[in-house]
């Protein structure tokens, strides 16, 4: 920590009023088992997962649905035993509203684990076995990254991690799903936190907590209490304090380089919700089928934290829950970087920290005005970035000046919208740029590898023409020898016949 | 002062006239900028342009005589990358540019004659005599070489399908008063 940010709030960033309470104050229930559950292949970053079951097939709860596919994926297990009805698509997380593959199943209520595998003592293993272990489970970042998180632990290894840093922030307003992990299984968030460093070879950890949690920041010193090494470091509130960059800046001094990792500066990064799901799948054998969700927003009657199954439909949660009034917009995350919903029947997945039904004033969007230039966004951004310069270019359709702004640097978490006077959806301008400059990039890709296709197949015309000459040309030499031979035959035929014929 | 003069304006002539046959005798057959210009075109030689190949498309282009916006299967993107290497105005209007293509057979009509398999630029096409043919995604360009080979018009274009991963956030709409 530097010597002004002792004594200072950090400049960067916003200071949104949080909503965390009552939801957060509420305990947590347990949501009574859905009667379906529809488990989406792909929850996390890199390959969707390839399912092994088969319709009509019966599973345990806890039981291998589908497995990962290449080096980057995460494995799916059920939920709940029951019987697999279909593998089909149901809506995606997503603002599209398009539909992606998942694996339903039909709840038979008995609860019955498959066979676990649990560790008596995680520390005597080897990290590799750790790693190995946390993959198998499914486990991903749990703060809504989802990067599957025994991929995060080979880096750290093999780029010698010295800090693992515990993201405890939870600085999105509304939600306080990690503030209910810290405060009801801190002892679970130490443990993981703990095996964490032995598999990537940490020395500390440094658990970083908002200053608006206090509930959690107490359970969570008295669960560290007997480990030294696990420090739990209070931060001051501010939005986005959970982005990985803003936290290890604040809690080490290091700054990580654009288009660096974290790990190249020396620390990982982990939630805390990971942190426990590792204590599970490495302690309890358990592979991640359940999460903690806030159900939260004006439209929620019982606003609160939920455990509940993968793969439950938002409807369900919402109706467990109540609703006041219908929700004028859904969105799962955050207020500030979450994804709208365009209905309820979409699926609990992995990454989804928070469910918010919003009524109609919290849901209203000020009609956006021109750009006064008054430079609050540039003041706000947490990179240091000109988001109004940005959002100019981005509209006038000159991408490549936005990208000579620094548009990839941008981590989309909306403080230059928070503090527009303008109202401008400035994050909507980024991530359109950004997904027309991927769609660029795919498109070069794509043409490059039109030319080699093309390329090999003139190899090929030329290869299968010179194949066929050089036949040609042997079995044309063979017809000559076998005609040679032929009339060589007939002349010593009819030179033998001769003296024959002269005897005769 | 007249010596310099005279010097200067002797080494100018001298050095000139050396530039003028230099020119002249040095001269690069190919305009640079047309391999440039090839190095962006797709390369698959599918002839859409109505020239022979994308080589002579590219000189086409490096003379004048052909617009940016000859490539169907570059679409937009091929289209503006040329238009700024050449240095001119893109008249975008008249691209039709509905997306990428992919070509698919039809199963149910295709008789396995494999002229398609001869007519594709990128080998995209597998199959083999009287077994119905098929289409590999990846090595697709929708270039439509396939489509008028076919006897049984088995072979048609269809947009490639929008998935999550591709899926683009719409620019937000024009502000009223901006």
């Amino acid at each position: 920590m530097g010597f002004f940010e002792r004594f200072f709030q950090p400049s960067w960033g916003v200071h949104p009023d949080d909503h965390k309470r009552p939801a957060a104050d509420v305990p947590l229930r347990i949501l009574p088992p859905p009667a379906r559950v529809y488990m989406p292949l792909h929850q996390h970053v890199g390959g969707a997962a390839r399912p092994i079951v088969l319709v009509g097939q019966q599973v345990l709860k806890g039981q291998l649905l589908a497995e990962a596919q290449g080096n980057i994926s995460a494995p799916i297990h059920a939920p709940v035993s029951g019987v697999v009805t279909a593998i089909g698509e149901v809506t995606a997380p997503h603002p599209s509203g398009m539909g992606f593959a998942a694996i339903t199943i039909a709840n038979d209520f008995r609860e019955c684990w498959t066979e676990l595998d649990p560790v008596e003592d995680p520390f005597a293993l080897a990290p590799e076995e750790i790693a190995r272990r946390t993959a198998a489970a499914g486990v991903v970042g749990l703060g809504g990254a989802t990067f599957p998180a025994a991929v995060k632990f080979a880096l750290g290894k093999r780029l010698a991690v010295g800090t693992l840093i515990v993201n405890g922030g939870e600085c999105e307003p509304y939600l306080s799903s990690d503030d209910c992990v810290m405060r009801d299984f801190a002892d679970q968030v130490i443990d993981g936190a703990r095996i964490v460093m032995h598999a990537i070879g940490a020395r500390e950890a440094l658990v970083g907590i908002e200053d608006n949690k206090p509930e959690a920041i107490a359970a969570m010193r008295l669960a560290a209490a007997p480990w030294p090494e696990v420090k739990i470091r209070p931060v001051p509130a501010r939005y986005p304090m959970g982005s990985d960059k803003q936290l290890i800046q604040t809690l080490t001094g290091k700054e990580v380089p654009a288009d660096a990792r974290a790990a190249e500066v020396g620390v990982l990064v982990h939630n805390v919700s990971t942190c426990a799901a590792v204590h599970q799948a490495i302690c309890l054998g358990r592979p991640l089928v359940e999460r903690i969700v806030t159900i939260n927003g004006g439209a929620v009657d019982k606003p609160g934290n939920i455990m509940a199954p993968l793969g439950t439909l938002v409807d369900e949660l919402l109706a467990f829950c109540g609703l006041k009034a219908r929700p004028a917009r859904l969105i799962l995350g955050g207020p500030m970087m979450g994804t709208p919903l365009l209905h309820g029947r979409i699926p609990l997945v992995k990454g989804a920290s928070g469910i918010l039904a919003f009524d109609a004033r919290e849901a209203t969007i000020p009609p956006a005005g021109p750009c006064i230039r008054c430079g609050s966004c540039t003041k706000a951004c947490p990179m240091g970035l000109l988001p109004l310069e940005m959002a100019a270019r981005i509209k006038a359709g000159e991408l490549d000046a936005a990208v000579d702004f620094k548009l990839s640097d941008c981590i989309s978490c909306g403080c230059c919208a928070y503090v527009c006077p303008s109202h401008i959806p400035l994050v909507q301008y980024f991530s359109h740029a950004k997904g027309e400059l991927a769609a660029r990039e795919r498109a070069r890709l794509r043409t490059d590898a039109t030319r080699r296709l093309a390329d090999e197949r003139i190899a090929r015309l030329e290869r299968d023409a010179k194949e066929k000459s050089a036949l040609a040309a042997r079995r044309k030499a063979e017809r000559d020898a076998a005609r040679a031979a032929g009339a060589a035959a007939k002349a010593q035929a009819a030179t033998t016949e001769q003296p024959q014929g002269a005897s005769a | 002062m007249l010596i310099a003069v005279a010097t200067l304006a002797l080494m100018g002539l001298a050095l000139g006239a050396l530039l003028g046959t230099a020119a002249r005798y040095l001269a690069v057959a190919e305009d640079p900028i047309e391999g440039k210009l090839k190095d962006m075109l797709p390369g698959s030689q599918c002839g859409q342009c109505g020239y022979v190949g994308c080589a002579q498309a590219a000189a086409a282009l490096a003379r004048g005589e052909a617009l940016p916006t000859l490539c169907p299967p570059g679409g937009k993107s091929v289209a503006e990358a040329l238009a700024t290497m050449l240095g001119v105005k893109l008249d975008l209007s008249a691209v039709v540019d509905d997306g990428p293509k992919l070509a698919l057979v039809a199963e149910e009509i295709c008789i396995g004659c494999c002229r398609c398999i001869k007519a594709c630029p990128t080998d995209a096409i597998v199959g083999a005599a009287k077994q119905i043919h098929n289409v590999i995604r990846e090595a697709c360009t929708g270039c439509a070489a396939c489509v008028d080979r076919c006897p049984t018009e088995a072979m048609s274009l269809v947009p490639v399908p929008v998935s999550l991963q591709h899926w683009i956030w719409p620019k937000p709409a024009a502000m009223a008063t901006a």
